[in-house]
């Protein structure tokens, strides 16, 4: 079987502050990592690897100071990573994300499951998991709790997908792509001979040339998306229970009802 | 302070050093109190590749040797001393197949050890033979194939959860020290059985049991080296492993003065955090010299054990003295910089002063230890 994990290298959202005047994120001296919820998806592209055999490739798109969370990605146990990066692929919204990583995907060949964290850390989004299935034609499950069968004979797949009362059991084809939230496993550490490994590999990074996308859909120029204005939400005050007897209770409720007219 | 690590080196301590901060530091405490065996550590260490790294790679180890070892004992024991030496106490069992064990007892047992699939333990210690090792009272009798072991060891570390054993016992009393040989046991044999577990000072998260044998028959092909190579063995794998307990001493001790330091920035008296008071600040600077005179001690000898040097009795005990000394000071005097709350079992700083003792006690007193510095000293003089 052959799996694709997709990973975002973001701030290490522990140590994020806000520009109080721009509403900005400060990025300056905060350590970048690979997106928590990404640990998921390499985790359960590992165990997938390890259950049912194959090959598990890994990639990202952005500067090339992310072959350094690539590299962990391979100490992990991940088999190959790819990089995409250019000029030309800055400054991406989510849909030019995703269009970009489609490209890549099909550059890089045959695939049975594609794995994304629910959504990323920074922009909180979870629109490029969905996007990229759209870019590729392929069937999508959000919210991934547990992969129950993968039947590789008969190209199906079947999961339970996480819900707000409980969860669903989803059946489709394969291909497929999934996005995965962080109760479907625990991230392992790296290995030593993990570690020994990712440092002799090579990452193979992939530029526009390689990956022949349509210079319209990528980068700023490709993304519709404006960022009209960025700000704090104004905390909210916390909400007061009521104690003691009922009717105490109700007296006290009728009272404050009157106040706020 | 650049150790000259290589970059093999420097992933062992990374990864160990990830392994003590997220996985041990959280539970450390917990452990403490209720002496429970750390099994979810053991096997986040297996999987991290840690308990090969002192193994030959045709093992399936990674190749490196007592200095790695050191490192990786170093940094767990930072976070916890009682969960580190479950992890040295399976290299002390180790070592005697590494340096005595023959090709086939060696193809048999290191792959699964270098795996992390099964621990180890070193039994040597019995009631009534502690500092005097010639002093052991079980036996194995020779019987056809076998050899069939009786007696008690006790104080043994990893006893109960350890798979493999490497037990010391005589086979010819008549011979003193030179009548002793030492055997490969695996748990599950008929006739060995554990007896009571330790209930400890320190280091609690780690099994100390009694090994009990009776009529316990061992196969012939799990006899180490030759009958009557038992003692030899027992010291030589000492003398490789003693870096290991300095390391564990080391880690210790670096892990409570990180804790004193953080603790005097934010204690307020008078007015000011007590870190200010050039009292509390020339206790921190000493405890720092004396931990990076330790370091630079333990890993020099390590460095020279791994380069093949024969004669290493002496500078492996100098390294277990010094660093376990410097560990008992240390952490007593980080206690005192907590003042009255560092007594208290509340805050994690006591825990260090209680682990810290045993480095002064096993795997040979420091008493003992002197005793082989100052005999190897006369000895080197007469040559001389």
């Amino acid at each position: 079987m052959k799996i694709i994990v997709c990973i975002k290298e973001v701030p290490n959202t522990a140590e994020v502050r806000i520009n109080p005047e721009t509403n900005t994120l400060i990025r300056e001296g905060v350590e970048s990592v690979i997106n928590p919820f990404d640990m998921y998806a390499l985790e359960e592209g590992i165990r997938l690897k390890e259950r049912y055999g194959g090959y598990v490739s890994v990639l990202s798109m952005g500067p090339a100071q992310v072959e350094k969370s690539l590299r962990e990605a391979i100490s992990m146990g991940i088999d190959e990573a790819f990089l995409l990066c250019a000029k030309e692929f800055a400054g991406a919204d989510t849909l030019s994300t995703a269009y970009t990583l489609a490209q890549g995907i099909k550059k890089i060949g045959d695939y049975e499951i594609i794995i994304c964290g629910k959504q990323a850390a920074d922009g909180d989004t979870a629109q490029v998991g969905p996007e990229l299935s759209v870019c590729l034609g392929i069937p999508q499950i959000t919210y991934v709790s547990k992969i129950e069968e993968i039947n590789l004979k008969e190209k199906r797949i079947r999961v339970r997908r996480m819900t707000e009362e409980g969860y669903e059991v989803i059946q489709t084809s394969l291909p497929c792509l999934i996005t995965v939230v962080k109760e479907i496993n625990e991230p392992r550490l790296p290995s030593l001979k993990g570690k020994m490994r990712a440092k002799k590999s090579e990452i193979k990074v992939y530029t526009n040339e390689d990956i022949k996308a349509d210079r319209n859909r990528i980068g700023l120029k490709g993304s519709p998306t404006q960022v009209v204005k960025i700000f704090s939400p104004s905390q909210r005050k916390a909400g007061e229970i009521l104690q003691g007897e009922k009717e105490e209770i109700v007296n006290r409720l009728a009272e404050i009802l009157k106040k706020i007219g | 302070m650049n150790y000259f690590l290589t970059e093999e080196q420097m992933m062992i301590r990374e990864l160990a050093r990830q392994i003590a901060n997220e996985k041990i530091k959280p539970i450390a405490g917990e452990l403490d109190k209720t002496g429970e065996f750390p099994y979810e550590i053991m096997k986040i260490l297996a999987q991290s590749d840690l308990f090969g790294i002192f193994i030959e790679e045709k093992y399936g180890g990674t190749g490196g040797g007592v200095l790695e070892l050191s490192i990786a004992t170093e940094e767990l024991s930072k976070a916890c001393g009682g969960i580190a030496v479950c992890y040295a106490a399976s290299a002390l069992g180790t070592y005697p197949i590494i340096l005595f064990g023959n090709e086939e007892q060696k193809r048999r047992y290191l792959p699964e050890l270098a795996a992390g699939k099964k621990l180890a333990a070193f039994a040597l210690t019995e009631p009534n033979a502690g500092s005097d090792a010639s002093a052991i009272e079980t036996t194995a009798r020779k019987e056809g194939d076998f050899y069939v072991l009786n007696g008690t060891k006790h104080f043994i570390t990893n006893g109960g959860v350890a798979d493999i054993y490497t037990v010391i016992a005589m086979t010819d009393k008549s011979k003193g020290s030179r009548g002793a040989s030492a055997f490969i046991v695996e748990k599950g044999t008929e006739g060995f059985s554990f007896g009571k577990k330790e209930d400890k000072m320190g280091i609690r998260a780690s099994a100390t049991s009694e090994l009990i044998f009776n009529e316990c028959r061992v196969p012939k092909e799990n006899l180490l080296g030759k009958e009557g190579f038992g003692f030899v063995i027992a010291m030589k794998t000492f003398d490789k492993s003693r870096p290991g307990v300095a390391a564990q001493a080391l880690g210790i001790a670096q892990g409570a003065l990180d804790l004193a330091i953080e603790y005097a920035r934010q204690r307020v008296q008078f007015g000011k955090p007590i870190s200010s008071f050039q009292g509390i600040q020339f206790m921190l600077a000493d405890m720092a010299t004396e931990i990076e005179a330790a370091r630079a001690l333990v890993y020099s000898v390590a460095r020279t054990i791994d380069a093949g040097e024969k004669n290493i009795a002496k500078i492996s005990a100098m390294a277990k003295l010094f660093a376990s000394d410097v560990a008992m000071r240390v952490t007593t005097n980080c206690v005192q910089i907590f003042g009255g709350y560092g007594y208290m079992r509340d805050y994690p700083i006591e825990k260090y002063m209680r682990d810290a003792k045993i480095t002064q006690i096993y795997e040979g007193t420091n008493q003992i230890q002197r005793e082989i510095i100052a005999t190897n000293l006369i000895k080197e003089s007469l040559k001389n």
